[in-house]
């Protein structure tokens, strides 16, 4: 049994749900004789990589659903080995460079060319050029981004490269300009409703309209998570009732609940006792800019305009330094040190105008 | 390369490239429009009156220097020396031109052992059939500002030694990440923005020739607009809007090129409070756009709005460099988008 996310995912471009103007316009592309390299972008439970599978499987038929995953191996200029898992199938290969750290460039390098190198051996009904999807392109180097420039002008005869990011931001121009870039906006709050209410429909369960649009609220636009957080409701109590609990994520309410701590009292003692959530927080795989933005949006909620204003910027900068740097902790509890200072002083100074 | 250069058409596989990969492919994919329609001889190169100038001497003498070429990216740099190379060596191209770029390794090591060989070869003033031609090869380094110093170092007693049979050309965007020491061995060229007029007359030509329906042209000055003297990408704009939608409109353009939308440009320059910043921000994120793309259109914006003060405006723009560079580091877009709406904010409230 599979989650509904992977069971109702769409296998067609026209049966998608939202954003079907741009279906109909990839489909036109499709059929057009030539292809050019695409840039997909777009918050993540936006449809991203299901778009791309349905295109997939516009250009090559279902045999792209056969997939096989395999290990490859490449070596660096320094010699050292590196290990990378793929998902192919005859046709497409899928890679996720950012894994391998700092040697993301030798894995483009040699991944594309290998690919661009072998031929199709029928080409007489199928396209002649492979794709290649490369993930999470905003998080490569800068050095792998520039090694793409080239590559994907060299090898267009026989590959094309499908990059999935999440914004373009930290995508070079230069290969923004190679690509044909395709921006997929986060589905809206009624159109998740709409998606639960169908994907309910096949389930054969009823949904109450309040309990999907509670759920599409509390999913931060994320059809992914709406549709995690409707199964887990199902788990959770059945038949669903319109004034039924949504299960949030733990990690959320454990953030609010670190926020409150900071705010409760300002002491080096409290700040220990920070750590060890913010350390519980890490451990647990929660991403540190996430941390940080949910500390922000926590604590400025007391704070009048002025401190907000002073917080946030202090906010951005610590999450800078935690870019440059390689331990997030230090750049978190700087930030919650500085939170209280700022707290602690504004509270005195207010009191001491009460008084 | 000389296929490409004959034809017009990317044959990717003929180029020589540093892996020697050949393959043969007997069809040819269809073109980008930029790889069609690259200038063939110098004098095709748009504006840059100066520096094809220049050139010109130099091929009628039959002699070069070494070259420095630097500019903003989509002015023709790239296509100048092809275009120079094409000329001096005709069809024995391939022999005597040495092509790298960032996607070749390109460390030290590699400019120790290939570049150096190859710049040690001597080469004859005659071609095989005995007429005359530049007694020297040439080394391209395109990209070179992503080299590494240590790799700019090593070459640069080779450029001297080695100037008896072998000119460099340097291409790059910003000189200033050239070392000195080269800079000072080279001619420098700068590649200046492309004028209006002249870009819009050869999107107009690139657009008959492809059989395009532009209209009265309205859309190619949007393009250019939006691409701010870079042809490649108006070019690549025009071309995506084309395929993607079968027609070139001003939409279409704005879509693929990844503009923000002028409005929500003006919203986020007049948010009055914070929980309104708070909705603008993740409304954007969600929408997918970019966040440096809006700090480039905000910039532009602030510059020219009638409705602040100086003292706004410095206030805006500082902040927005101090965003952006943090951006360009892998800041997270919504820590920095909430910090310069806070600026904008308490610049707003306080003229």
């Amino acid at each position: 049994m599979s989650l509904w996310v992977d069971k109702h995912r769409p296998r067609d471009l026209m049966k998608l749900d939202f954003h079907k103007d741009q279906a109909i316009r990839l489909k036109n592309l499709v059929q057009q004789s030539d292809f050019p390299h695409l840039l997909v972008y777009g918050p993540s439970g936006a449809g991203k990589k299901t778009r791309i599978m349905c295109l997939l499987r516009e250009l090559y038929g279902s045999g792209v659903e056969r997939l096989r995953q395999e290990t490859m191996t490449f070596t660096t200029p320094s010699n050292k080995k590196i290990e990378i898992m793929t998902v192919s199938s005859n046709y497409h290969i899928e890679v996720n460079p950012t894994d391998v750290g700092i040697h993301d460039r030798v894995v483009i390098m040699d991944l594309v060319k290998n690919v661009a190198q072998t031929h199709q051996i029928d080409s007489s009904g199928q396209r002649e050029f492979k794709v290649v999807i490369l993930n999470e392109v905003d998080d490569l180097t800068k050095d792998a981004q520039h090694a793409l420039r080239r590559t994907m002008e060299k090898y267009v005869a026989t590959c094309r490269l499908i990059l999935i990011a999440n914004s373009i931001s930290r995508v070079i121009p230069a290969i923004r300009s190679r690509c044909l870039t395709i921006r997929i906006p986060a589905p809206t709050e009624t159109e998740i409703a709409s998606v639960l209410h169908l994907v309910c429909k096949k389930e054969s369960i009823n949904i109450p309209s309040d309990l999907a649009m509670r759920i599409a609220r509390s999913a931060d636009r994320n059809l992914r998570r709406a549709l995690l957080m409707c199964e887990a409701c199902k788990v959770q109590q059945y038949p669903l009732t319109a004034d039924q609990k949504v299960p949030e994520p733990d990690w959320q309410i454990f953030i609010r609940d670190t926020a409150s701590t900071i705010l409760s009292e300002q002491s080096p003692k409290k700040l220990g006792e920070v750590r060890q959530k913010l350390y519980e927080l890490i451990i647990h795989g929660v991403p540190p800019d996430m941390i940080f933005a949910g500390l922000l949006k926590e604590l400025v909620k007391n704070c009048d305009m002025a401190m907000k204003c002073q917080v946030a910027s202090h906010a951005a900068r610590f999450e800078h330094r935690m870019r440059l740097g390689n331990k997030p902790i230090f750049h978190l509890e700087a930030f919650v040190a500085k939170f209280m200072a700022v707290y602690k002083k504004f509270m005195e100074e207010s009191l001491g105008d009460a008084f | 390369m000389q296929a490409f250069l004959k034809t017009g058409k990317i044959s990717a596989t003929d180029k020589p490239s540093s892996s020697g990969i050949k393959t043969s492919t007997k069809k040819k994919p269809p073109a980008p429009w930029v790889e069609k329609y690259r200038p063939k001889t110098i004098d095709d190169i748009v504006d840059q009156g100066e520096v094809v100038q220049v050139l010109r001497e130099c091929l009628s003498g039959g002699d070069l220097p070494h070259l420095l070429f630097y500019g903003p990216p989509g002015t023709g740099k790239t296509s100048a020396i092809l275009a120079a190379a094409r000329q001096l060596f005709g069809d024995i191209t391939r022999d005597r031109v040495l092509e790298l770029n960032a996607s070749d390794e390109r460390g030290i090591q590699v400019v120790r052992d290939k570049v150096k060989a190859f710049a040690q070869l001597t080469v004859s003033a005659t071609r095989l059939d005995g007429r005359p031609c530049p007694p020297y090869k040439l080394v391209i380094l395109d990209e070179a500002d992503s080299m590494t110093t240590a790799a700019q170092a090593a070459l640069r007693r080779t450029m001297e030694r080695e100037t008896r049979t072998t000119r460099f050309c340097l291409i790059c965007n910003y000189v200033s990440r050239i070392i000195p020491p080269i800079t000072s061995r080279c001619s420098k060229f700068r590649f200046k923005p492309l004028a209006r007029e002249n870009v819009i007359k050869r999107l107009r030509e690139i657009c008959e020739a492809e059989g395009v329906d532009v209209g009265e042209g309205d859309v190619l000055h949007q393009a250019v607009d939006t691409c701010e003297g870079d042809l490649r990408r108006a070019l690549t704009a025009l071309q995506c809007c084309q395929r993607l939608l079968g027609k070139i409109t001003a939409d279409g353009l704005i879509e693929v090129t990844g503009l923000v939308p002028e409005n929500t440009v003006n919203e986020y320059l007049s948010v009055k409070n914070y929980s309104e910043l708070e909705k603008f921000v993740d409304k954007f994120l969600m929408d997918a756009y970019s966040a440096s793309q809006l700090l480039e259109q905000l910039s532009a914006t602030v510059v020219t709005a009638g409705h602040l003060t100086n003292k706004q405006k410095c206030v805006i723009s500082e902040k927005a460099a101090v965003c952006s560079h943090r951006l360009l580091d892998g800041g997270a877009e919504f820590m920095q988008l909430t910090d310069l709406g806070c600026t904008i904010i308490t610049a707003n409230n306080d003229p």
